[in-house]
Parts: C-alpha cells; sequence; structure tokens
C-alpha cells in the first residue's frame, strides 16, 4: 500500500501507485459495506469535520457515511456563509477549527485553491471536496474504482467526457487522473464551455458529440453547471441538449458496451436522457453513488495511516 | 552643499552609454560631469567603482492616503522609494476617496508635503469617483498640480464618455493614462487563459482584451488628439497596434509593471495571492516579448505599479484576494534581473526607468547630465542578497519576491542633491 500526500487537495500530486493503492483499499470497503455490520475500527477516537462552505447534501452525505463506518466522531459544521457573513476570514475559521484538534477535515469551498489555502494553516489532514472550478479529487477516484470494475481495467481506455467541461471541477480531476493512468481522454462540449488550453493537457477536444463519441470505452456526463454561468454559454437548454444531450441515438456511436457515468445530480433531458440514465444495462451512476462511500473510506483511512505515523515520529522526536 | 561623488560608473540613459568617472553636485543640481578635480569645499564621496544613474521616477505608486494609511502612508512610501533608489513617486488616484476635485487633491498634496525624503507628484482621476460617467475639473487640477489624468484599473466602459474626456483633456494639454483592458471580455477574471489557469481553475481572460482595451483607447487618440500614455502593456498581441500608432504620429507611449517583466504566470504556483497583479501574469512568451519591446523603445516606461495591500487582503482564497504587489524597494533589484540575464543594459533599464517618465511628465530629472536636478541613484548592481519581507519599509509586505535571491543593491539615493538613503542606516 503506497500513498505519501499528507492531504488530498487534488490529483495533481497523485502518483499513479498511490491511485491504485487507494483503489485496491477502496474494493475492500466495497466489500464491507456490502455486509450487515458495515463498521471498521480504522479511524477509531479520531475526529472528523466535514465544513461545507456550498451546499451539497450528497457527497456531505457520502462523507459522514464513510467516517462513521471507519469509527470516527464526525462533526458537520453548518458554516453556510453564516461566520463570512459576520466578517470572519477562512483562515480565522481554520484557526478556530484547528484548535478543536480535529484529526480530518474535509472542505468545500466555491473559490478555486480555498482548500489549500486552509491545508496550509491546519496540523490535521484535509481532503477537498471540490473548491471552485479546481478539483474534485475523490469524484475522480470514485470514478475510477466505478471504472476499473466496469471495465476490468484503468488503463488504455477511451473515455469521453462530455459538456460542460469549464465550470466542472470533476472534469478537471478526472482528466488528470485518466492521463496519469495512460488512458484516452477526449473532451465533447461546446466551445463556450471548454477551458482555454486544455489541449495542452493531452486531450482531444471535440465539438460534435458523435465524433466524440465514436469507439468510446466510456461516456461520463457532466451536469450543466447553470448556476456557475454568468453570461451567454448556450443558446438554450432545448439546443443544448439537441447537440450535447446523451440519448440511445449518440450513444450508439460509442462501443456497445461502453458504460453511462454522470456525478449527479442530474438535469434529466439536459445533459442526458432520463431513461438512459435509469437503464441498468448501461448506466452505472448508481454503482458511482456505491463507490463513493468506499473511496472516500480508503482515502481517509489511508491519511489517517499518514498521520498517525507522523504524530508517531514526533512524538519519539520530542522523547529523543 | 557641493558633492563630488568619485570614482563611479555613470549610466547616462541619454547618451545611452556607461563610462567611468565623477559626478559633481553644487545647489541640488548636477554642475559637472568626468574625470573632474576636488572642489575645496567639497564633500568628497569614493564610489568605489559602483554605479551611478539618475534616480527612478515611478509612474503609478499607490499609497494609501486617503483611506487607507494603514496600508501605506506618504511618510512609508517615501522610506521605501528612497531605500529603492526612487527619487520621484507619481501617486495614483485610486484613493478613498478617489483624488477627483481639487480639494482631494490640495489634500494630498498638502498631507504630502515634508511626509516624504523623495519628490511626490500627483495624477487625478478623469471622472469623479472613477465611475465612468462624469469628468473631474481638468482644467482646476492642472492648476493644482495634477501631472496626468487616469481612472487607474476602472476603464472608462462608456466610449462617448472616454471620447469626451480625451477631447476636452486634449484643448488644455493634459496627460492621459489608460488602462488598456477591454472591461466586458476581462470581468471576473484573476488569471490569464491558458493550461495553468484550467488546471489551477481560475476564471481567465484572453490576452486579447487588453489588445481590443488599446485598439479603442487609440482610436479615441487619434479622433481626439490627446497625448496619451497606456499604463501598461503586458501581452504580445498588443504591440503591433502600438507600433502603427506611434508610425502614424500620435503622441502615445506605453508603460510595463516590473513584475510583468519579471515573472509569468507559472509563478502564482499553488495559489500564492502575492503573486496575484492587475493584469494577471502573463504566459514567459508575453514577458519575453515585452521585455524585447523595452529594449527596442517600443515600451518606453518601466513602473513599480507599487500597490500595498495589508495581510488581510491578501489572506484570502485566490479569487478573493486584493490584487497588486509592493515594489518600491525591490523595482532596482527585480529590473537588474533583466540586465544580469543578459537581457537589458543598464543604460536601456534607466531610459525606461529613469528618462522617459520623467520625458512624459514635463519633468527635468532623469538624466545624467549638466543643470539636471541631482537626484541619483548609487547602487552595487552584483551585490547578492535573499530578500526578506519583512525587512521593507514599507507598510505593507506583499511582495512576489520574499524569500527569492536578488543580485543589487542600493547603495545611496540623493534627491536634489541630498542625501536621503545610505545603506546601513
Amino acid at each position: 500500500m503506497t500513498f505519501r500526500a499528507r492531504h488530498l487537495l487534488g490529483i495533481e500530486h497523485l502518483a499513479p501507485d498511490e491511485i491504485r493503492s487507494v483503489l485496491d483499499l477502496a474494493d475492500s470497503y466495497v466489500d464491507l459495506n456490502r455486509r450487515t455490520m458495515k463498521q471498521s475500527d480504522a479511524l477509531a477516537g479520531m475526529t472528523q469535520i466535514n465544513m461545507f462552505f456550498e451546499a451539497s447534501t450528497r457527497t456531505q452525505s457520502s462523507f459522514e457515511l464513510a467516517g462513521k463506518r471507519l469509527g470516527a466522531d464526525v462533526m458537520n459544521m453548518s458554516v453556510a456563509q453564516s461566520s463570512v457573513k459576520k466578517g470572519e476570514t477562512l483562515i480565522d475559521t481554520a484557526m478556530t477549527l484547528n484548535a478543536m484538534q480535529p484529526d480530518l477535515l474535509v472542505v468545500r469551498h466555491p473559490s478555486s485553491g480555498a482548500v489549500n489555502l486552509l491545508a496550509s494553516k491546519v496540523n490535521c489532514a484535509v481532503l477537498n471536496a471540490g473548491d471552485g472550478r479546481h478539483e474534485h479529487p475523490t469524484q475522480a477516484l470514485l470514478d475510477a474504482l466505478t471504472i476499473r470494475r466496469a471495465k476490468g481495467r484503468i488503463q488504455r481506455l477511451t473515455v469521453a467526457i462530455c459538456g460542460d467541461i469549464a465550470h466542472s471541477r470533476v472534469a478537471r480531476s478526472n482528466l488528470i487522473l485518466l492521463g496519469k493512468m495512460e488512458n484516452r481522454v477526449r473532451l465533447i462540449g461546446p466551445p463556450t464551455l471548454m477551458p482555454p488550453g486544455v489541449a495542452e493537457f493531452g486531450c482531444e477536444l471535440y465539438d460534435d458529440m458523435k465524433q466524440g463519441l465514436e469507439g468510446a470505452d466510456v461516456v461520463m456526463m457532466l451536469r450543466l453547471q447553470k448556476e456557475r454561468m454568468d453570461g451567454a454559454f448556450i443558446p438554450s437548454e432545448r439546443e443544448y441538449y439537441h447537440r450535447y444531450g446523451l440519448d440511445a441515438e449518440k450513444l450508439a456511436y460509442a462501443k456497445d458496451d461502453a458504460i453511462v457515468m454522470h456525478p449527479g445530480p442530474m438535469n434529466r433531458g439536459v445533459e442526458i436522457d432520463g431513461t438512459l440514465a435509469d437503464d441498468i444495462n448501461r448506466s452505472v451512476i448508481q454503482h458511482q453513488v456505491e463507490m463513493g462511500v468506499a473511496v472516500r473510506m480508503a482515502c481517509m483511512d489511508l491519511l489517517a495511516r499518514n498521520l498517525r505515523a507522523e504524530r508517531g515520529r514526533a512524538a519519539v522526536g520530542v522523547m529523543v | 552643499m557641493t558633492i563630488l561623488l568619485q570614482n563611479a560608473r555613470l549610466i547616462d540613459p541619454e547618451a545611452g552609454t556607461e563610462t567611468e568617472g565623477d559626478l559633481l553636485i553644487e545647489g541640488g543640481l548636477i554642475a559637472a560631469l568626468g574625470a573632474l578635480e576636488v572642489p575645496a569645499d567639497a564633500r568628497v564621496i569614493d564610489c568605489q567603482g559602483k554605479w551611478l544613474a539618475p534616480g527612478i521616477v515611478d509612474i503609478g505608486v499607490k499609497v494609501g492616503e486617503p483611506g487607507e494609511r494603514h496600508k501605506e502612508s506618504f511618510r512609508s512610501a517615501g522610506l521605501a522609494a528612497a531605500a529603492g533608489g526612487v527619487t520621484t513617486m507619481v501617486t495614483r488616484p485610486d484613493t478613498l476617496p478617489a483624488i477627483d476635485t481639487p480639494e482631494t487633491l490640495e489634500f494630498v498634496t498638502r498631507r504630502a508635503a515634508g511626509a516624504s525624503p523623495v519628490r511626490i507628484r500627483h495624477m487625478a482621476a478623469l471622472t469623479k469617483g472613477r465611475e465612468g460617467r462624469e469628468m473631474v475639473e481638468v482644467g482646476f487640477l492642472l492648476d493644482t498640480g495634477a501631472v496626468a489624468f487616469t481612472d487607474c484599473d476602472h476603464v472608462i466602459e462608456n466610449t462617448k464618455v472616454a471620447a469626451r474626456c480625451m477631447t476636452y483633456a486634449r484643448s488644455l494639454g493634459a496627460l492621459i493614462i489608460g488602462h488598456p483592458q477591454e472591461p466586458g471580455l476581462s470581468a471576473g477574471a484573476v488569471a490569464t487563459n491558458g493550461k495553468f489557469a484550467s488546471l489551477r481553475g481560475l476564471p481567465g481572460v484572453n490576452p486579447m482584451a487588453e489588445r481590443m482595451g488599446l485598439d479603442r483607447d487609440l482610436a479615441l487618440v487619434e479622433m481626439s488628439g490627446v497625448r496619451y500614455h497606456a499604463d501598461q502593456i503586458t501581452t504580445a498581441g498588443s504591440l503591433p497596434a502600438l507600433e502603427r500608432a506611434k508610425a502614424a504620429g500620435l503622441d502615445v507611449t506605453a508603460g510595463v509593471g516590473i513584475h510583468h517583466l519579471t515573472l509569468n504566470e507559472f509563478d502564482v504556483g499553488d495559489y500564492r495571492t502575492f503573486f496575484k497583479l492587475k493584469p494577471p501574469l502573463r504566459s514567459e512568451d508575453d514577458r519575453l516579448a515585452m521585455v524585447e519591446a523595452v529594449g527596442s523603445g517600443l515600451i518606453d516606461i518601466i513602473s513599480s505599479m507599487h500597490t500595498p495591500q495589508d495581510e488581510e487582503s491578501k489572506r484570502l482564497p485566490f479569487e478573493e484576494a486584493a490584487w497588486g504587489a509592493v515594489a518600491l524597494e525591490t523595482f532596482l533589484p527585480a529590473a537588474l534581473r533583466l540586465y544580469h540575464a543578459g537581457l537589458l543594459t543598464l543604460p536601456q533599464l534607466f531610459r525606461a526607468m529613469s528618462l522617459n517618465p520623467a520625458k512624459r511628465l514635463g519633468l527635468p530629472q532623469g538624466r545624467l547630465a549638466e543643470g539636471a536636478p541631482a537626484d541619483l541613484v548609487l547602487f552595487d548592481a552584483e551585490a547578492p542578497f535573499v530578500l526578506d519581507r519583512f525587512t521593507l519599509r514599507s507598510k505593507s509586505k506583499n511582495t512576489p519576491f520574499d524569500g527569492q535571491r536578488m543580485e543589487g543593491r542600493v547603495l545611496a539615493t540623493f534627491v536634489g542633491g541630498e542625501q536621503v538613503y545610505a545603506v546601513g542606516e
């Protein structure tokens, strides 16, 4: 088991062997989660604080469940901009939290890089649960686990990531992870929703859905992030669905056994056809949710091991 | 007082030369240059072969008075300037409130008087409150001492208002300083479009926004005939338009900030907010194009764009953090990086840092010539040091060069023949 990271802030700084370690451990947690007794003591005695500056019921619940199944004391801090509105800065919040001696801090924040800033000010391990348009590492890892379990491997696949790439931290983390694991990545979407310079990441760009899906093993749909759009990105939702919404006709261009993914929540009839989303023969969307809990358990377990080892070394140092 | 600066390397940006010799100061002016006899009553300073150049004339210094004196005062900025070899600071009107009336200009002029060891001149806003709607009293402000008019980074979005301001300013011979940027295209951006911004998930601006802003302003200059200076050109795509405007005989000059000549977008690294500048740092290709343009003279002026920000303004997520960096004290050592890299000569640097800004503002400084004010900087271009931001004299310590190895230190600064800074004092 190789995992050197002190924090999990993004995929960017993870090596392929670290990614494999997370996935291998997560596999065992999938088995645990399917048992009647779902308890582990990997985080026994540890405190996990979930701090969400941006609402997210799904991700927050997944982290909460993961922590509880590992035996941690889990606290959800409803930041909900309250202290921020009172004028407290992110660093003040971090210092306050740090004084509570948490072991794991799970943070979601609307600004890119905010989690990195926070991690530099606290003594515990920090998990990025999504920061701005930057990264959402556990989502990419759970997607990787889902793909590996469906396809038997996470290398040499053609993965099409479709839709609102520009506003998606999920796309960014997936793009980096899939690239590190030597997959062929295609980005499909209207040019207005494609981040500038993204071709330099070594992926192929398409603005035609059918061309982009040709021969794909995995079709990863993204949510159209209407709340992040401050201008004219697309003419209308119905034109978007016509050109970029995934339906059976467009999916037919991918491989016959291609799987369909979506990080949720879905806009049915905007980026994906509702029937297709529910088709258990093609859609692995519910598997993604299941893998999410396991992957988060694996990440927290590995970070906790490193934290314990670090504290152990520090204690020895003090004694010497 | 008569001072003889002996045994110096004299940098003359006007002649483009670097020669060994002496310089005599009498009555606050440069009295003689070359191999000189020691006058009977002179104080003699042995420069030990170090470099002597006209003091820096820094266009675009932000001082926190009024409104943000906790970030920088005329006193602290003046001390930082003296330690950095800046002998004339030209202050920006982006204060709280903006310098947009003769009364506020009088107020800051009074506040600045005597507070600083270096000269201070003031610019005024071009529109009231820098809101881009109503023109300021250009004539009264000129009478009160404004050397130029600018809304700084608040681009006047209404082109008709911009055109009227320029046309009116033309009638009074006022200098307008523009911030070339198409505000719609750059709205919300904190980085330059490209791989780095995408990797970090930061909203970016296409470099084309600068060219579009410059193109508009140049069209208005052509229409109005006003004297115009672009505060910061930072992208290669803007240079052909600038070149065409100059070739067409428009009264146009352009500047660049020292940070855009010495840093690029990748320096932001892991969301380091001290590197959050306006406009955002550009690609390495753009940086090199700017250096080349300074060398060729297409870009006339290098400024520090000194923007003090307190710790609280910078200790925020990148998108929310305040813009800008302090630079008065690091200006010269940063510029010397370009000299040490073999990209620009010292006369070229001082042409852009001293001579050209003084000429553009109609000031007698910036020259190493008989009869010119004895505003001088003596420096050791090769003295190495590691910058510790807490040693800076500015009240704010937001420098991107913190912890970096620099080469070149100011040894002494003279303003009007008086020594206002000596290293180690």
